[in-house]
């Protein structure tokens, strides 16, 4: 314990030393898990750096390092550029939780902002997308436009984050057809868009007419349209190099509102640790442009079901709905907590398959 | 017409002067690939070379990051080293890196929360038994069957992967992390944590065992009859064959010991510096250390230069990414010309030039 | 479970499409490794050919003239691995993984303005009624023209290797270079073109993710395509037609195990996933079994100077 306080102290006084050599400008940082080139979730928080750049013009200096593993290297890193004077950074994948809070308990003047983690301290916020309530759109065209009834979905790894989209595409599908049925396919990764593009083609052979991912790369839409007649959604990026067919559809990252609002914050002296989960509505989940290879009608109930959930008037999860193995989950109205929703670990009734774990 | 002619030994002058002859032309060559990418470029090698060890705003907490940078890398190297000088090629580090750390974090969270001082030393044992038998499968295929060990490792290392995916996302899941991946974090764990042993060093048992093994590799390889075995083996297998060195044996050796290092290295990061299981923990230190081996010339202290190096230009290239704002490809390809350079300039220390006498090349 | 759902047919058509890169790869790097040189930088150039032949297919609007962007940009990455090992005698392993280092971070240089575009597209090859004929028309006769490219090379360089003057010279030079070096030729040379080769086979087949597979350029694309490429190439023991073999199995088990996953299989997707590295490792442990009384063939297959380096002493 004596030891961390002296480490803690001989870094501190080091923050303050470079402190004065800091300018007036605000400086924040971004760290990446994968290169900005990567057309998808790195990519879109890189666009929220460009945001604030912008916003802010010669009041800010943004920082950013790519590529940075969920290792040792990401502790270094967030060190680094806290002792280069920082005054706040964005740490943009779940595993830089830990190191996130291990480096911020050192300098508790920089502020700290971890994107889709849950823990917190005073100079430590967390940050997410309710990416699911864009799900449900997809999920509702999806099950309109099937002709096969069959859905393919391409999930990275199976945790709540990915489990949660795939629940939520379900259920409206399932609204919107009854026959629909799904099949999911891992990749075990975030981006190989050769193994994409294969789990698409295996989907498409096995009859699915509509394809949904959660992974960052365009190799699906490209494998669609080789097909044909096969319909896609653009993930985290708009993917609208391939509308109006197969893509007809998207979800966007939105992160440049919400990082220029807490650059501010820091600017004004007003920033304090927070919990933000927003969707549709503050926009930082936005739906692309619903192409015109989707009927007029699907599009405009397509719509309505957004802006439902955007005046808050519709959750995605609303009862009565089961699990998997028949039991109850929420009564007729209930609505889920966010709590559950941000561990879930479990399909909803109807789903076939098993979750791996 | 320029030709090459032998040296009968290695020059121990240029085997001193060409690595600093490399790192400078690393530097004009980077230097001007950075100012083509519109950076400073003497700024751009200052904060690559110097800043992580002399500026006074980083230095303290960079220098200390060295050693935890270089010691993975060094002490899978040593393994390495000692199977490459006897033909033994295992290229699989990294999948033995991280069947190490599995294995040790399994035992280590299997005590959870249990205190103890028998934790950590139960868990360095079961680390490098991880491993060695992952190292044992290309090794037992080889001696049986003659199948390649160089394929058979390397096909490992993705089944290992998907053993560390599949571990992080089921059997060693955080039971507190609300559903997401990865492990308990061995910060929070007071006796299965790979702890710094003195403050602001960066000097944890992975630093301690990575000098520890440099030493014995250093004894094995100039004192002991295995280390003439492995030589022998390595430059001439038909003569070891008759000096009464077993194949199969020295295979084993190799392989294991190798595995067992690397096992070991996972072990150490996966309990201090990382401090939990994730779905990539790994981050390529059984690929470096290959490179690293080779630049250190396969002896153990070239070794521990090298890495010491390879962790310079990393740390040193996050710098220049991100205060400069140098993409991390650059950097990449600037670690690619040093070690280009590094090894082009070798041939000075191995031959002679010798300018006017025309020969057939 | 609905293994019905799956179509032998469409399986046996999709993996050709899904291992062609990594046998153009394997073959490229299997004429290096005859001249008796290892290259390990396979990945490095394959992403280099990717962005190259991206890059100016984009520019060009022309997918040939992409191809053969990604070849020259193979080749001429794969020179500065032929100077440093041949001219100056650099340490080969060493000098690969550099290698791929290096054209990694060159490739994401050279990419940058690429991302999110899209390649002019790759028509099928129309065979006309050879199409239509059941099984054999969907399998043989309905893919892009880099795949019977790739199916020629695959067959030529068997030709190459086994019938011709060409051929044994590089034997020669990768099974004794001096020896080979003593009766007049020219070892280095010989190499370097070899290593060319490799360069140019590497970079089409980083190409031909970028422009057909996927095709879209991103970072660090091939994801491990060049690994697997050297595996391939010592589970062939260095055989021009059972890289054909390797690819098309390791190819087949990847399409097969997110065919068994889409069709609902009860196997644990972990185990599936792992399943085409085990395949081939099994595979290889029984083809390199030793046989009655003889030696294992695979481990005879390997040149004999594969990985030295050449220096003409005299």
């Amino acid at each position: 314990m004596k030891r961390r306080t002296i480490l803690a102290g001989a870094v501190a006084a080091l923050a303050m030393t470079s402190g004065a050599f800091a300018e007036d400008k605000t400086k924040v940082g971004f760290v990446y898990i994968g290169p900005v080139g990567d057309g998808g979730w790195t990519y879109e928080h890189d666009q929220g750096r460009l945001a604030v750049e912008k916003e802010f013009g010669d009041k800010v200096e943004t920082i950013y390092q790519e590529n940075v593993p969920e290792s040792a290297d990401a502790e270094r890193v967030i060190t680094q550029m806290a002792l280069s004077g920082a005054d706040l950074i964005f740490t943009t994948s779940f595993g830089y939780m830990d190191p996130t809070l291990a480096v911020a308990a050192k300098f508790p003047n920089v502020k700290f902002e971890h994107a889709t983690g849950f823990k917190r301290a005073d100079n430590v916020s967390t940050y997410s997308a309710r990416f699911y309530e864009g799900r449900a759109v997809q999920g509702h065209i999806a099950g309109k436009m099937t002709k096969t009834n069959k859905v393919g979905y391409i999930g990275s790894f199976p945790i709540p984050e990915v489990i949660r989209g795939i629940n939520s595409a379900y259920i409206h599908a399932k609204k919107a057809n009854p026959d629909v049925e799904f099949s999911v396919v891992w990749a075990y990764t975030w981006f190989d868009p050769a193994k994409e593009a294969d789990a698409a083609t295996a989907l498409i052979e096995q009859g699915a007419d509509v394809i949904l991912q959660h992974t960052d790369s365009t190799a699906p839409q490209a494998a669609a349209q080789k097909a044909g007649n096969v319909i896609t959604f653009g993930q985290a990026s708009d993917m609208s190099e391939y509308a109006p067919m197969p893509r007809v559809s998207s979800i966007i990252d939105n992160w440049g509102p919400y990082y220029i609002a807490r650059t501010k914050a820091v600017m004004d002296g007003t920033w304090e640790s927070t919990d933000t989960w927003d969707g549709i509505a503050p926009g930082m989940v936005g739906i692309g442009e619903i192409s015109d290879a989707v009927p007029a009608d699907v599009k405009a109930e397509a719509l309505a079901l957004k802006d439902s959930i955007a005046d808050g008037s519709y959750m995605p999860f609303t009862g009565p709905l089961k699990k998997q193995d028949g039991s109850d989950w929420l009564a007729d109205g209930e609505t889920a907590d966010d709590g559950t929703l941000a561990g879930m670990n479990f399909y909803v009734e109807g789903i076939k398959g098993d979750i791996p774990n | 017409m320029i030709t090459l002619e032998k040296r009968p030994q290695p020059s121990k002058l240029w085997t001193a002067i060409t690595p600093v002859l490399a790192v400078i032309a690393t530097m004009i060559a980077g230097g001007l690939m950075f100012a083509l990418l519109g950076k400073d470029p003497f700024i751009a090698i200052r904060t690559i070379f110097w800043d992580p060890l002399f500026n006074e705003q980083f230095a303290a907490f960079s220098r200390p990051q060295l050693l935890v940078k270089a010691a993975p890398l060094i002490l899978i190297a040593t393994g390495l080293a000692m199977g490459f000088r006897a033909g033994v090629w295992n290229i699989g580090a990294e999948g033995q890196y991280i069947m190490g750390a599995i294995s040790g974090a399994a035992v280590g969270l299997a005590f959870h929360p249990t205190e103890s001082v028998f934790i950590f030393p139960l868990m360095v044992a079961a680390g490098a038994l991880g491993g060695f038998l992952w190292a044992m499968i290309p090794g037992i295929l080889k001696v049986r069957f003659h199948t390649n060990e160089i394929l058979v490792s390397l096909l490992l290392v993705y089944v290992a992967e998907f053993i560390l995916a599949s571990m992080a996302l089921g059997a060693l899941r955080n039971p507190e992390g609300n559903g997401f991946p990865g492990s308990r974090n061995f910060k929070e764990y007071p006796s299965a944590f790979n702890a710094e042993l003195l403050p602001n060093t960066g000097l944890h048992w992975g630093v301690v065992a990575a000098i520890v093994a440099v030493i014995f590799a250093y004894i094995l390889f100039s004192k002991h009859m295995m280390g003439f075995h492995i030589r022998l083996a390595g430059q001439a297998p038909k003569a070891a064959r008759f000096g009464g060195v077993e194949p199969a044996r020295l295979i084993l050796f190799c392989l294991g010991t190798s595995g067992a290092l690397a096992g070991l290295a996972g072990l150490f990061e996966v309990s201090g510096p990382a401090g939990q299981i994730s779905i990539d923990f790994n981050v390529g230190y059984g690929f470096t250390a290959i490179i690293v081996a080779f630049l250190g010339r396969l002896n153990p202290i070239g070794i521990l230069l090298a890495g010491l190096l390879m962790a310079l230009t990393y740390i040193g290239g996050e710098l220049a990414s991100f205060m400069l704002g140098v993409p991390s490809a650059a950097i990449q390809a600037f670690q690619g010309m040093l070690l280009f350079f590094l090894l082009a300039v070798d041939v000075l220390t191995n031959y002679r030039i010798r300018f006017g006498k025309r020969e057939v090349v | 479970m609905d293994l019905s759902a799956i179509s032998p047919t469409l399986l046996v058509a999709s993996l050709m499409v899904a291992a062609t890169p990594i046998l153009l790869a394997a073959l490229g790097e299997l004429i290096v490794e005859k001249s008796g040189v290892l290259n390990l930088g396979v990945e490095g150039m394959m992403i280099t050919g990717a962005i190259c032949g991206f890059a100016i297919a984009v520019e060009s609007g022309s997918p040939v003239l992409g191809f053969a962007a990604a070849a020259v940009g193979g080749a001429v990455l794969s020179l500065i691995f032929g100077l440093l090992t041949q001219i100056l005698l650099s340490n080969q392993v060493a000098t690969g993984l550099a290698l791929t280092l290096f054209g990694l971070g060159l490739s994401s240089m050279l990419g940058q303005g690429y991302v999110g575009l899209r390649p002019p597209s790759v028509e099928k090859l129309n065979f006309g009624p050879l199409g239509d004929i059941p099984f054999i028309g969907p399998v043989l006769f309905n893919h892009d023209w880099m795949v019977y490219v790739t199916l020629l090379l695959c067959v030529g360089s068997w030709v190459v290797l086994k019938f011709t003057r060409v051929g044994l010279i590089l034997r020669a030079v990768g099974e004794n270079h001096d020896a080979a070096h003593a009766l007049g030729y020219k070892v280095v040379k010989v190499r370097l073109l070899a290593i060319m080769f490799g360069g140019a086979c590497a970079g089409l087949g980083g190409a031909y993710l970028s422009l057909i597979r996927v095709p879209q350029w991103t970072e660090g694309m091939t994801a491990g395509a060049g690994w697997i490429a050297l595996a391939i190439v010592v589970f062939a023991s260095w055989r021009p037609l059972r890289v054909l073999l390797g690819a098309y199995l390791f190819g087949g088990v990847t399409v097969l195990q997110l065919n068994l996953q889409a069709a609902g299989l009860a196997i644990p997707v972990e185990y599936l996933s792992m399943s085409p590295y085990l395949i081939t490792i099994a595979v290889l442990v029984i083809m390199s079994a030793p046989r009655k009384g003889g030696k294992s063939r695979a481990s005879l297959a390997a040149p004999a100077c594969l990985g030295r380096a050449f220096h003409a002493s005299n």
